[in-house]
C-alpha cells in the first residue's frame, strides 16, 4: 500500500537555522497520526514543509506515492489541507464566513458552490444563521469550525492539523476533537495532528511520534503510551509533565 | 419608549444583526456600523458637511453665481470693497470674486478627484505587490518610490509642469505623480504585517495564484487605511495646486482658480485685501474639511479600534 | 497568632462593571472569598471574570470600568477607599502580580538586573551594591544558573521559561505578602510550567505568603493549589478544597473536569459541557 504522507530525511534551514534535522514519516491512508514536542522541536515546522510553507533544504516529500517538488499544483490543494492553531488569525477579517468558503470553490471552480458551502456548514454544526456572519462576530470555537469546514470543503484527502485546539477552552476543545473525529471517520480522512499535549494526541492518533529539537525522539503507539512503554527520557517528562504539578 | 419609535428601531436591529441573512444585509450592517462610529465624531461630521457643500456649491455654480466668473466690469467696478451687491468685492478686473470662487470649487474638485483616481491605485498597486513579491521586485520598486521621495514635492511638480508647460491638466499630472510614493509606502507596510498572517497562508493552501491573493485579500485590507491618508492629503494638494497656481505654473487666467486668485490679488493685499483674502479663505475651509473628514473617517475604519 | 487562619484578603460582593456602547456589561457579578496565607486557585474559562477580579484585587481594572463591593481589604486596608498614591505603594511593595506573558510585562529596553534593582529600590531605602547583591540572591533563588550574566541580559534576550523567573524574581524581591498570578505558566512549555511552579511553591510556602493562581486549566490548578473557586459567566459557582475536587457538586465543575482528554481513559466522543442558563443567573 502507498503511504499517504512519505516523508525521507527531510531537511528544512531557515535563514542558517536548522528547524529540522533530517526527519522521517510514514503515515497510512486513514490513519492519523500525531507530532508531539515542545516548542522549537520542528513539529509545526513539518507539518508546514508538507504543506508546502516551509523552505525545505533536502530530502523529499511524497503524497499518495507522488512526490512533490518545490511548487504545489492545484491538484495537490485538493488532496491535503490545513487547519490552523489560531482561529483568531486563520480567518480573514474582511470576509463574511460565506466568502470564505466561496473562495477555494471559486480557486478551483466548482459549479455547485451554493449546496456545497450549506452541506459544509451544516457538517461542522454551524447552521444557515452563521453564514454571513464576519469572524469578529463569531467566538473561538465557532471560528475553529468554519476553518475546518473551510479545508473540508474541497473534499481532501489528508487533513494537516497545527494545534487546532489549544487556543480554546476546555469544553469547546472537546467539542472541536469530537467534530474531527466525526468526520474523519465520515469521510476517511487521513490526519496528522501537531501537538504539545500528549493527551490529546492519544485520544486522537493511533501513532505518533515525539520530537525535540529538529530532531525525531520515538515513535510510539497511542497504545504504548498508555501502558507507559516509552524509552526515552524525554517522553518520560513529557508523561509526567501531563500529569500535573506534583509537590516536591 | 413609544409606539412610534418602533420602526425604526426594527430597522436598526435588522442593520445590527448577529445572523445577517444575506450579503446585502452582512454588508451594509458593517457599513452602518462604520457610520454610527463615524456621526459620533461631531467634528468629522462638520468636515463632511464641508465636503458635501463644496459639491453642492461645484455642481449648482451656475446657479448660484450672481455675476460671471470671467467677464467682470471694468469701467465701473473695479477693486469694490465687499458689499451687498459684491458679498466679497470684486476684483482689478471687475469680476464678482464671490461668483469666482464658486465657479473655483469646480476647479478644486476636478484637480482633488483626478489627483486622487490617478495617485492612490498607483501607490496601492506598486506597494502591495512590493510588499507581497518581497525580493528583488520590492527591492527596485521601493528604490524608485525613494528617488520620488527624495525630492520635496512643490519642487518636483514645478519641475514636471515646467518640461510639461504649464496649464491646469499638466498640473494635476505633476501633482499625481509626486504623490504616490507615500500611498505605497503605506500599502507595502500594511501588506508587510498581513503577508505572514495565517488567513493568507490558508488562502496560499488553496492554490490560489499571488496575482488572487494581492487583488482580493490583501488590497481590501489597505484600502481603508488609504482612504484615509488620501482625504487627510487633499488639503495637501489643493494648497500644492494653489501653489502652482500662484507661481504662475497651474491654471491660467482667467480661470477661477483659487491659488491663481491669490496670485492676482497680491498686488493689493494692502489695501484690497479681499482680492487674496476671500480665496485664501475658501482654501482655508476646504481643507480644514478634508482634514476633518479624514480623522472622522480614521476613527470609523481603522480596524485596530475594535470591531465590537 | 495563627499564621494559617489570619485573614490577608477579604472579598465580599465584588463587581465589575464595563460600560459598552451596547449598555452595561458585568464582567464580575458579586464575588466572594476570603484569602489566608495558601494558594487559591480561581478557575475559569474565556469570560469568566476570573482574570477581572484578579486585576480588580490589585487595582489594574480600566479606568470607564466601575468597581463595588460591600468589602475589599488587605490586611485591614480598606483598597476601595485608599488613594491612588497609597494603592501604588501596596501594589509591588505588599502584593505583586505575575502576567502570562513575561515578554509584555518586563520593560524591553531595561537589563532584567536592572529592572529588579529598580523594583527594590523604589519600595526600600537600600544601596546600589546592595540592592545589585540582593537582585542576585533573588535570581538565584529561582533557580537561574548564570544570575550574574542573565542579570545584565535585555528580555527579548531570554527564554519564555527564563523571562517568567525573572518576572518571579523582580515580584518578589519586596517581599509582598500576598501575590496574584495569572495565568503565570500557559505560555510555557509543559516542562517548563513545572519547573516555574516548583519554584513559585517553594517560595511561597518559605515566606508564608498568601498567592491567589488564577488559570483556565483545572487539573493544574487542583494539583498546585490548597483551595479551588471556579468561576462562571462573572459568579463563583464552587468553592472547595483542591484535594476533593472529585467529588464536585456542581455540574459546571464536573463538565470541565470531565471534558478533557485524559491518558489511558478511552472515550469516544469526549463528554461535552451542557451549558445550562440557570449556571449563569
Amino acid at each position: 500500500m502507498t503511504a499517504a504522507i512519505a516523508v525521507d530525511r527531510l531537511e528544512v534551514i531557515f535563514d542558517r537555522f536548522r528547524a529540522l534535522k533530517g526527519v522521517s514519516l510514514d503515515v497510512q491512508p486513514g490513519e492519523s497520526f500525531g507530532l508531539v514536542g515542545e516548542s522549537g522541536s520542528g513539529k509545526s515546522t513539518l507539518l508546514r514543509a508538507i504543506a508546502g510553507l516551509a523552505p525545505v533544504a533536502s530530502g523529499s516529500i511524497a503524497v499518495n506515492g507522488k512526490t512533490l517538488g518545490p511548487r504545489r499544483d492545484k491538484a495537490f490543494y485538493r488532496e491535503v489541507q490545513m487547519v490552523f492553531q489560531d482561529p483568531y488569525g486563520s480567518l480573514h477579517p474582511r470576509q463574511t464566513v460565506d466568502r470564505l468558503l466561496q473562495e477555494p470553490l471559486a480557486i478551483h471552480g466548482f459549479v455547485d458552490g451554493e449546496k456545497r458551502i450549506q452541506r459544509a456548514l451544516d457538517e461542522v454544526g454551524l447552521g444557515n444563521g452563521f453564514r454571513f456572519r464576519y469572524s469578529h462576530q463569531l467566538s473561538g470555537g465557532q471560528r475553529q469550525r468554519v476553518a475546518i469546514a473551510r479545508a473540508l470543503i474541497l473534499e481532501p484527502s489528508i487533513l494537516l492539523l497545527d494545534e487546532p485546539t489549544s487556543a480554546l477552552d476546555a469544553s469547546v476543545q472537546a467539542e472541536v476533537l469530537n467534530l474531527l473525529e466525526e468526520v474523519r471517520k465520515r469521510r476517511k480522512l487521513t490526519f496528522l495532528m501537531v501537538s504539545h499535549d500528549l493527551a490529546i494526541i492519544t485520544h486522537m492518533c493511533e501513532r505518533l511520534m515525539v520530537m525535540q529539537g529538529g530532531e525525531a525522539v520515538e515513535n510510539l503507539t497511542a497504545a504504548d503510551l498508555v501502558e507507559r512503554r516509552v524509552t526515552k527520557d524525554y517522553t518520560r517528562n513529557l508523561l509526567r509533565a501531563s500529569d500535573g504539578f506534583v509537590r516536591a | 419608549m413609544t409606539a412610534s419609535d418602533a420602526r425604526p428601531l426594527s430597522r436598526r436591529d435588522w442593520l445590527l444583526s448577529e445572523r445577517p441573512a444575506s450579503r446585502t444585509q452582512a454588508r451594509l450592517g458593517r457599513a452602518y456600523v462604520a457610520w454610527r462610529r463615524f456621526s459620533a465624531n461631531r467634528l468629522a461630521f462638520l468636515g463632511l458637511l464641508i465636503i458635501i457643500a463644496l459639491l453642492v456649491v461645484a455642481a449648482l455654480a451656475g446657479v448660484l453665481a450672481p455675476y460671471s466668473p470671467t467677464f467682470g466690469d471694468l469701467k465701473n467696478a473695479r477693486l469694490l470693497a465687499p458689499s451687498a451687491e459684491h458679498w466679497f468685492g470684486t476684483d482689478d478686473l471687475g469680476r464678482d470674486i464671490l461668483s469666482r470662487i464658486l465657479y473655483g470649487s469646480r476647479w478644486t474638485l476636478y484637480v482633488v478627484i483626478l489627483v486622487a483616481i490617478i495617485a492612490a491605485p498607483i501607490g496601492l498597486l506598486v506597494g502591495t505587490v512590493a510588499g507581497y513579491a518581497g525580493g528583488w521586485t520590492d527591492a527596485i520598486l521601493m528604490r524608485i518610490t525613494d528617488i520620488f521621495l527624495a525630492f520635496p514635492k512643490l519642487i518636483l511638480a514645478l519641475a514636471f509642469v515646467a518640461a510639461l508647460g504649464p496649464g491646469i491638466e499638466n498640473a494635476v499630472l505633476a501633482i499625481a505623480i509626486t504623490s504616490w510614493p507615500p500611498y505605497a509606502r503605506i500599502a507595502r507596510a500594511e501588506t508587510l504585517t498581513v503577508r505572514n498572517s495565517d488567513y493568507i497562508k490558508a488562502v496560499q493552501l488553496m492554490g490560489a495564484s499571488p496575482f488572487r491573493i494581492v487583488l482580493r485579500h490583501i488590497m481590501p485590507l489597505c484600502i481603508s487605511s488609504l482612504i484615509i491618508r488620501v482625504t487627510l492629503d487633499m488639503a495637501g494638494i489643493i494648497l500644492t495646486a494653489a501653489g502652482l497656481g500662484f507661481l504662475g505654473l497651474g491654471a491660467q487666467p482667467p480661470l477661477p482658480e483659487w491659488g491663481t486668485m491669490i496670485a492676482s490679488g497680491r498686488r493689493f493685499v494692502l489695501d484690497q485685501w479681499w482680492v487674496a483674502g476671500a480665496p485664501g479663505f475658501a482654501i482655508l475651509i476646504v481643507s480644514l474639511g478634508f482634514n476633518l473628514l479624514g480623522d472622522g473617517l480614521r476613527d470609523a475604519l481603522d480596524p485596530r479600534s475594535g470591531d465590537q | 497568632m495563627n499564621r494559617k487562619t489570619e485573614t490577608l484578603l477579604d472579598v465580599d460582593d465584588l463587581r465589575v462593571t464595563f460600560p459598552t456602547r451596547t449598555g452595561l456589561i458585568e464582567a464580575v457579578r458579586g464575588v466572594s472569598f476570603s484569602l489566608g496565607r495558601e494558594r487559591l486557585g480561581i478557575v475559569g474559562e474565556s469570560g469568566s471574570g476570573k482574570s477581572q477580579t484578579g486585576r480588580a484585587i490589585m487595582g489594574l481594572t480600566p479606568p470607564q470600568a466601575r468597581i463595588s463591593a460591600n468589602r475589599l481589604a488587605f490586611d485591614g486596608i480598606d483598597l476601595l477607599s485608599v488613594s491612588p498614591r497609597e494603592r501604588r505603594a501596596l501594589r509591588g511593595n505588599r502584593i505583586a502580580m505575575i502576567l502570562q506573558d513575561p515578554k509584555y510585562s518586563l520593560d524591553p529596553v531595561m537589563s532584567i538586573g536592572r529592572q529588579i534593582v529598580e523594583t527594590l529600590r523604589t519600595h526600600e531605602k537600600v544601596g546600589k551594591a546592595e540592592a545589585r547583591d540582593r537582585a542576585l540572591a533573588m535570581l538565584e533563588a529561582v533557580q537561574i544558573r548564570d544570575p550574574a550574566r542573565v542579570f545584565d541580559l535585555h528580555p527579548h534576550e531570554v527564554s519564555g521559561g527564563m523571562g517568567q523567573r525573572a518576572m518571579i524574581a523582580m515580584m518578589l524581591i519586596a517581599g509582598p505578602e500576598m501575590m496574584i498570578a495569572d495565568e503565570p505558566t500557559s505560555a510555557l512549555d509543559v516542562t517548563v510550567q513545572l519547573d516555574v511552579l516548583g519554584i513559585l511553591d517553594r517560595l511561597v510556602s518559605e515566606r508564608g505568603m498568601g498567592l491567589i493562581f488564577i488559570s483556565h486549566d483545572l487539573r493544574l490548578v487542583s494539583s498546585f493549589c490548597d483551595r479551588v473557586i471556579v468561576m462562571y459567566a462573572g459568579k463563583v459557582v464552587e468553592q472547595l478544597k483542591a484535594s476533593e475536587l472529585g467529588q464536585a457538586q456542581h455540574p459546571y465543575t464536573r463538565g470541565l473536569l470531565n471534558c478533557m482528554p485524559k491518558i489511558g481513559a478511552d472515550r469516544h466522543p469526549l463528554p461535552v459541557l451542557d451549558r445550562k442558563p440557570e449556571w449563569a443567573a
